[in-house]
């Protein structure tokens, strides 16, 4: 297997290498895009949404390009890209939400609220 | 038929996981995939109180290109606005009434909205069934309602909601 992976990665060709080289790099920035995100935004309610962007395009990227490269590497469909994304789907949202709802509560009860009036629930302030 | 495989769909679902795992289409990891798909609904059977009905899969496919769709475009958005951005960002939580009341089509709806940058779910507000949702960028509150329960909810309804099966 590791054979044929190295030369498939010396004659691949141009047609091959642009879509892999330019998805790599579009996942690359997408990646950079979010962690930079996580360092600029003011607030943990504005920084959650940096990664989103990563885990769902960025991880994208990456997998259609090593779907693309490894069907024609190694001469044969290769989907199990596909599981990956599934589970990343089925996993990261959960994660978000979890830190999400901790952080609300946190500010809940340390009585950082904005008050709405008349409205039984509410929402932390941002700071 | 119905007592070896009360659940069709995840049987198959099991048994392709299976297949795409080992990469390999050869008789045992059928068979043993097969083995897979019939026992292991049975098993997690008593894990899964409310039974699934799915309806409906045009409506469905639509509501995968859609939020496909929205989540390049809002990721789009999103980058823009961490890299470009120079005033304060007017990010703010705001609440949605729902009228989506399965639990699978709420965390279908949940892993949407989630997966999508931008906005993050809180949660469902007790004693009610309006969704908390925090949204990166607001500008029209309106807009989010009308997208989220048009776009996202409406063929959540129609998939898991329908009476007639």
């Amino acid at each position: 297997m590791s054979n044929s992976m190295m030369s498939g990665m010396h004659d691949m060709s141009l047609w091959l290498a642009v879509p892999v080289s330019l998805l790599l790099v579009l996942g690359g920035l997408i990646t950079l895009t979010g962690a930079l995100g996580l360092l600029r935004l003011p607030n943990f309610y504005q920084r959650i949404h940096g990664p989103a962007v990563y885990i769902t395009v960025g991880t994208g990227c990456f997998l259609i390009a090593s779907m693309l490269y490894s069907s024609v590497a190694l001469q044969r469909p290769i989907v199990h890209e596909l599981l990956i994304t599934g589970f990343v789907i089925l996993t990261a949202p959960v994660v978000s939400m979890m830190l999400m709802r901790a952080a609300v509560y946190r500010d809940l009860r340390k009585g950082n609220t904005d008050n709405t009036p008349g409205d039984a629930y509410k929402f932390p302030r941002e700071h | 038929m119905k007592r070896w495989l009360p659940t069709p769909l995840m049987s198959l679902a099991l048994w392709l996981l299976w297949l795409m795992l080992n990469q390999s289409l050869a008789p045992v990891h059928v068979l043993f995939g097969g083995l897979l798909a019939v026992a292991v609904p049975l098993l997690v059977a008593p894990l899964r109180p409310t039974p699934v009905r799915v309806s409906r899969p045009l409506v469905a496919i639509r509501l995968l290109f859609y939020s496909l769709v929205e989540i390049l475009r809002s990721s789009f958005n999103v980058c823009m606005l961490i890299l470009f951005s120079k005033k304060g960002l007017n990010s703010k939580f705001i609440r949605i009434p729902l009228d989506l009341r399965d639990p699978h089509g709420l965390a279908i709806l949940a892993c949407i909205i989630n997966s999508t940058p931008g906005t993050v779910w809180v949660e469902i507000i007790p004693d009610s069934h309006d969704l908390a949702l925090h949204v990166f960028d607001l500008h029209d509150t309106q807009w989010w309602i009308d997208m989220i329960k048009g776009k996202l909810e409406q063929p959540l309804i129609e998939i898991f909601e329908q009476e007639t099966a």
